[in-house]
């Protein structure tokens, strides 16, 4: 179960990362997408979900990723990242409840670029019970 | 003319278990359900389906082909209702269209449906772009 003091609280990522045109071809390769010199709209999620999931299975924490499902998400595009860029993340833990014995939790993900906001992206994550 | 209302033209994209591993390389995603049959059984699951976020990757590639490049893409989202499903050797249908829900200041909001074997996959789904 999620530690509920959790809720509300801001989490910095581990490292900040720094995107490389390989990773950015490859995902738009899967789509199909020849313009490789912007990351398409739901690339990021490749750092993001890696974040959380870090973040959300420390042990202060206490989520089970094993029996996880995604049940929504939103990003919010400042603006588009590239390769080069040097991102840091932060996540929060947004809300928290328990419904029929699944835990749902929200969480927003801040990336920024040299101090400044580019993309909030929202994930919705369910705990299968 | 694209004016409020606006039904954009459909695109089918397909899915095969070639794609989805392609999909688990590119995002870090690697959870077996999307890749290991006998383990998606295990847990309760019809056959291996596809990562939502891959689901939502394709659709926003349309979403950037209507709006002229991903660089205009401002607010995308999507609700993850129904898998879709991927059985091996099989090539399987995302089918995409959109409705264009408002126009304000050069900005559209388009409101999405994604569809697999005619079940649909994303609820809620919308997007903002620039155009």
């Amino acid at each position: 179960m999620l530690n509920p003091d959790s809720v509300g609280s801001t989490f910095a990522g581990t490292d900040s990362v720094t995107l490389s045109q390989s990773e950015i071809d490859a995902f738009c390769a899967v789509i199909g997408e020849s313009d490789t010199t912007i990351a398409p709209p739901t690339f990021t999620i490749r750092i993001t979900l890696t974040q959380f999931e870090e973040i959300l299975t420390r042990p202060e924490i206490g989520l089970d990723w094993s029996r996880l499902v995604h049940g929504d998400q939103k990003f919010e595009i400042f603006s588009p990242v590239k390769a080069g860029d040097n991102l840091t993340c932060a996540a929060t833990i947004e809300s928290y409840r328990v419904a029929a014995g699944n835990e749902i939790v929200s969480v927003r993900s801040d990336l920024h670029r040299d101090g400044k906001l580019v993309i909030s992206a929202w994930s919705t994550l369910v705990v299968r019970a | 003319m694209i004016e409020v209302g606006t039904v954009l033209d459909e695109k089918v994209f397909y899915l095969d278990r070639a794609l989805l591993k392609a999909y688990a390389d590119a995002s870090g995603d690697q959870n077996p359900i999307h890749q290991n049959e006998e383990f998606a059984v295990s847990v309760g699951l019809p056959n291996v389906i596809a990562h939502g976020m891959l689901t939502m990757a394709l659709v926003g590639k349309y979403v950037s082909d209507f709006a002229g490049g991903s660089a205009n893409v401002l607010e995308y989202s999507a609700r993850f209702i129904k898998p879709v499903i991927v059985p091996l050797g099989e090539k399987v249908d995302l089918t995409v269209t959109a409705t264009v829900a408002e126009i304000a200041d050069g900005k559209f909001s388009l409101s999405l449906s994604a569809t697999s074997a005619g079940v649909k996959v994303l609820g809620m789904a919308k997007a903002v772009v620039n155009k």
